[in-house]
């Protein structure tokens, strides 16, 4: 897998912005009288993936399969176990903290709950003023207040609401603020980890149409780590999914959501609650639930829920192989001649 | 008569500042016996308290209920503590949202499930556990014998939605109130807990109030739709027709802020359709229409008037000053 999908730079001209290869975080669980490790929860479990400039990619997966842990990961709110992360040509996980300082400016983050995500004794002001500080990007008062008018004015806010308090807004208003102070360093990407999942539905459109008028504007690359599939349709390029700490199925937004390549994302698709009543669906329920991620199912993750799975699923683990171009699937149903495979089917033209 | 009747509720609550927040302020609505109706609105809208209120949930003070809830005619807010909690869990039954917080953790499934069936139908201990075996069984819970002696931490979410359902129809109720049943479940588990709750209503006959923000869960469960804005009802109609043609301002702006899976397919992306504005204090009397300041059709009689619920197509009422004149011009 690595191999294949680490020469994206020798295959295309530019590289990519983020690179993430074989990404591993396992953590440590601690128990008996001295403290001694008795196994690992294996969060993430070798992901390897890349976003481009401007370009938005969604990590997708139900809770517990990791996605949030690549996020964090990312940032370094925590130290992956191993793996690389390149950011624009430069490695970035082996960095101290210290020579890491200048780079966390390019990479900004919103996380999901704007409550307890903005410190109640901060000003707005201050909440936006610490990121410009910290990364020098105004020699004086004049220029700061410049800044901050800016902010407000990209995130749609009032300039005078900078004198406010966080506990005076709304939640939108407070993901508004959220959104701010990841723009502040300027980054050329932006992690939102389930950023408008806390939202109500109106405020939700609101905000979606916030961040993809971004996009446009300022460039950003983003990684939007979700579990709601309809948003991020509405609003990615391309969509990763993750199963129990591994990416099983990437892939243009059209061809994943018009014809998936691996059993999981076709039940995780056709999970979702449609508003249209009386819509004919064919609805895979799967049974049971998510396995442990500390003693994960040998062979491939997913074949104790498969309804597809046959013997060699319970033995040998699947790569991403490519299926269409750009289309990536871990699963073994690609090895078998078209006819025995239920998700040969193509992507439906273009209406 | 309707299983359940609701007449001119007003739940309101008085705040510390001696101000009154009207949290449901003059709701009506009925729902027949073995129907599923759902109450849809965001987050403060009083869909949740209108829940609680019907059965008796709230405390007084600094709640205040006026109005008439009427459960096969009797009206449960005249009745005692007492006559109320042998129709809780009895006749009517709740399933909250956060299946992890409505278990008592130190307590084995089997007797969560075996104490309303011992309070209600005077059971014996082993009768009782017997039962709960049979309704982890139709719960569809793997290995219920087992389970029955379990505690709360040992299940997962999805399995503890289903234990919360079993101890919900342990008496056969004729009325359950599910509270955003499946908001708190991943999208797989979801999907099993919505057709367990289809294929139980089928078996066991019981009336659903379903209340949810989720108008993908609607569509799927629903067969009459209330929308419910800022305390008051906007519009109500069979599930089709609202899905098909929504008459209120906020129930069509609602609709168009729900991007649909699917639309890579059919058209490039579109903008998501806003809401502009925020949901009103409730803390004020609204003097008009509670939508007016959100709304693109507002005027001055919207400022001033408050809409009536007016029947705009058959069984379809939305309180509205223009819906019914665009449905004329058009």
């Amino acid at each position: 897998m690595s191999t294949s999908m680490t020469s994206h730079s020798a295959r295309h001209g530019t590289p990519p912005l983020l690179e993430v290869n074989d990404l591993k975080k396992h953590f440590p669980i601690r128990g008996g009288f001295f403290g001694n490790t008795t196994g690992y929860v294996y969060a993430v479990d070798g992901v390897s993936f890349h976003i481009n400039k401007g370009e938005t990619l969604s990590l997708v997966g139900e809770s517990g399969c990791g996605k949030s842990t690549v996020g964090k990961a990312l940032l370094r709110l925590f130290a992956p176990t191993s793996g690389q992360v390149v950011l624009d040509g430069r490695r970035i996980d082996d960095l101290s903290q210290g020579q890491l300082r200048p780079i966390r400016r390019r990479v900004g983050v919103v996380f999901q709950d704007p409550f307890s995500s903005l410190n109640p004794r901060m000003r707005v002001k201050d909440l936006l003023a610490e990121p410009i500080r910290n990364y020098g990007l105004a020699k004086n008062g004049a220029e700061l207040d410049e800044r901050l008018a800016k902010l407000m004015d990209l995130v749609r806010l009032p300039r005078d609401a900078v004198s406010r308090w966080p506990h005076e807004f709304s939640g939108g208003q407070r993901q508004r603020i959220c959104i701010a102070r990841a723009l502040a360093g300027e980054p050329d990407l932006i992690i939102c980890d389930e950023a408008v999942s806390a939202l109500d539905v109106s405020v939700k459109a609101q905000i979606v149409n916030l961040l993809q008028d971004l996009q446009r504007q300022l460039g950003l690359a983003m990684l939007f780590i979700s579990h709601d599939l309809a948003i991020v349709e509405h609003m990615t390029h391309r969509v990763a999914v993750m199963y129990l700490g591994k990416i099983v199925e990437v892939a243009p937004r059209r061809s994943l959501f018009g014809a998936p390549k691996h059993p999981y994302t076709e039940a995780l698709l056709s999970a979702v609650p449609v508003p249209e009543p009386g819509a004919a669906r064919k609805r895979i329920v799967l049974t049971g639930d998510v396995p442990s991620p500390i003693n994960p199912p040998t062979g491939c993750r997913f074949h104790t829920r498969c309804p597809y799975a046959f013997d060699r699923c319970k033995t040998d683990v699947p790569e991403l192989q490519q299926t269409q171009p750009g289309q990536w699937a871990a699963c073994h149903l690609h090895d078998l001649p078209e006819a025995r495979n239920p998700l040969s089917r193509s992507l439906p033209a273009a209406a | 008569m309707a299983l359940l009747e609701v007449e001119n509720l007003q739940t309101h609550f008085r705040t510390p500042d001696g101000g009154v927040n009207r949290a449901v302020d003059g709701l009506s609505f009925s729902v027949e016996a073995g129907e599923t109706v759902a109450i849809v609105g965001e987050s403060g809208c009083g869909k949740s308290v209108t829940s609680m209120s019907i059965l008796r949930l709230i405390p007084e003070p600094p709640g205040q209920l006026a109005g008439a809830i009427r459960f096969q005619g009797k009206d449960l807010l005249k009745l005692s503590e007492r006559e109320m909690r042998a129709i809780r869990g009895n006749d009517i039954s709740m399933i909250f949202q956060e299946p992890m917080t409505s278990l008592n953790p130190v307590l084995s499934i089997g007797q969560q499930i075996g104490e309303a069936l011992r309070l209600h139908q005077g059971l014996s201990k082993q009768e009782a556990e017997a039962k709960a075996v049979e309704m982890l069984t139709l719960v569809g819970i793997p290995a219920p014998a087992k389970r029955v002696r379990e505690y709360p931490h040992q299940l997962s979410g999805g399995m503890r939605q289903r234990v919360m359902i079993a101890i919900a129809l342990a008496c056969n109720p004729k009325l359950l109130i599910a509270d955003e049943p499946t908001t708190a479940l991943d999208v797989t588990i979801q999907a099993q807990i919505l057709d367990l709750m289809r294929d139980l209503k089928h078996r066991v006959g019981a009336a659903i109030v379903l209340i949810t923000h989720d108008l993908g869960v609607v569509a799927e469960v629903a067969e009459r739709v209330i929308v419910m804005y800022a305390g008051r009802k906007v519009e109500e109609a069979k599930v089709a027709e609202l899905f098909r043609s929504p008459k209120h301002p906020y129930t069509q702006g609602l609709l168009g802020a729900v991007p649909k899976l699917g639309s890579s397919l059919d058209n490039e992306t579109e903008r998501l359709a806003e809401i502009p504005g925020l949901v009103p204090s409730l803390k004020e009397k609204i003097q008009g229409c509670v939508f007016a300041s959100r709304c693109p059709k507002m005027t001055e009689l919207c400022r001033e008037v408050p809409p009536a619920l007016e029947e705009k197509a058959p069984h379809h009422v939305a309180a509205c000053h223009y819906a019914e004149r665009e449905a004329i011009a058009a």
